[in-house]
């Protein structure tokens, strides 16, 4: 009795008010290193397909990837020339100085046991310059945003958790709209697109920076199904996130808060 | 099914540190409700086995260090396990006489318990789950009983026997 009281006592007092959490940051540390030792099977694996690849697949896999990394940098060497039009253009619209944004490059070692929040940790912490905010990209779009912070790991809520939401634009015509997690790993839906919007199958959705959390232009889903029910006062847009959220590793942390731009982390590049 | 009734608090310290990892190891997408609650299996065995030394203290410290593990709300685990604990400790006498087919109908009920007082929780800070869904777990654990009772005893006997 006395203890189920204490237990209540705990979850209202982390509930509805702010004293714990000093302590559940200090704690976060347990935490980390208990899923570090999960993570133990998966980076064994790891090391041995490294050790285990054989010199053919290394040669293609090289070959594959010199292929691609050529066909980037012949898009880059027009990004130079692009990013001064653009930074002109700005001035002349009167907008203010993009910042450029920093990235540090962080790994996925965890999972959320609850199956119903989707939340990952990395290996990236305060130590690091981590802030809670903070979003964090995959090479194929946005996945979601750092909400607890421990000194050597953070923990990410991600774009489809139920609780979460992103102000985002359609890239076609700019149409904005709220992307909002339903839980399904594969879904973002659209909160109140009126009927007569002009949101198509296929059009990507970018992010548009309007919430001052995440910055402008990252791609965050891609729009699978619009149906428009005449007994809907709004139309239901469904989206499938971009980036790869139950298989990426290697993430990317972005400093897009000016206030913490110039504030390095040893780590970064 | 009857219980060993030596006490070795190192194996009971291993098992739930085991069990503890185990709760939190990455499954594949889409088979996160079919996890068996370890945790509170182990609970369950514990008390059962050993119910004149481990009860509901056991059950709230096993259950803040869950919630600190996978830093879920602090006493949402340990509430759910003291409830758990309590129960078992009522409960006891009569189902270390049922088969075991018995007694894992009886770990449903438990774990669903367990379940009930997690998705509470979890409900005052979020989106709970959708109804009867809570309950795989229960059912996932309820398969696992068996199992967990047969290799508990085992290494439990093996343990009695070794020369350490």
């Amino acid at each position: 009795m006395v203890l189920g009281a204490m237990a209540l006592l705990l979850i209202g007092l982390s509930l509805y008010t702010s004293l714990l959490d000093p302590l559940r940051a200090k704690l976060g540390v347990l935490t980390q290193s208990a899923y570090w030792v999960t993570d133990i099977p998966t980076r064994f694996g790891d090391w041995m397909t490294d050790r285990l690849t054989s010199k053919q697949a290394l040669l293609e896999e090289n070959a594959a990837l010199r292929e691609e990394l050529l066909i980037h940098k012949g898009r880059a060497q027009q990004m130079a020339t692009i990013y001064a039009e653009n930074m002109r253009l700005q001035q002349l619209m009167n907008a203010s100085e993009k910042v450029n944004e920093r990235v540090l490059i962080a790994e996925i070692f965890g999972v959320s046991p609850d199956p119903l929040a989707h939340r990952v940790i990395i290996n990236r912490g305060s130590e690091h310059g981590v802030y809670v905010g903070q979003p964090l990209l995959d090479a194929d779009g946005l996945m979601g945003q750092v909400v607890e912070v421990s000194p050597y790991s953070s923990q990410v809520l991600l774009i489809t958790d139920s609780s979460h939401a992103i102000p985002v634009q359609v890239n076609r015509n700019g149409v904005r709209a709220v992307a909002e997690g339903i839980g399904n790993l594969y879904q973002l839906e659209l909160r109140h697109v009126s009927n007569t919007v002009d949101i198509q199958e296929g059009d990507l959705l970018v992010s548009s920076g309007l919430g001052q959390r995440f910055p402008v232009g990252y791609p965050v889903a891609e729009v699978e199904t619009v149906i428009h029910d005449p007994g809907q006062p709004f139309a239901r847009v469904i989206a499938r996130p971009m980036a790869q959220l139950n298989r990426s590793r290697h993430v990317l942390l972005v400093f897009n808060d000016p206030a913490r731009a110039d504030s390095p982390a040893d780590l970064s590049e | 099914m009857e219980f060993q009734q030596n006490p070795s608090f190192g194996l009971v310290v291993l098992s739930f540190a085991v069990a503890m990892l185990l709760s939190i190891l990455p499954l594949p997408h889409g088979w996160a409700w079919f996890r068996p609650e370890l945790v509170a299996l182990l609970v369950i065995y514990w008390v059962m086995a050993l119910p004149e030394r481990l009860g509901v203290g056991m059950a709230f410290a096993v259950g803040l260090t869950q919630d600190i593990i996978e830093n879920a709300i602090p006493g949402q685990h340990a509430l759910a396990l003291v409830a758990v604990a309590y129960f078992c400790l009522l409960s006891y006498q009569r189902i270390r006489n049922y088969a075991l087919w018995q007694q894992s109908a009886w770990v449903f009920v438990l774990i669903g318990i367990h379940q009930l007082f997690w998705n509470w929780v979890r409900s005052l800070s979020g989106p709970a789950a959708q109804p009867l869904v809570f309950l795989v777990p229960a059912l996932a654990s309820a398969v696992l009983w068996p199992f967990l009772l047969i290799g508990m005893e085992l290494i439990r006997s093996r343990v009695r026997r070794s020369p350490f």
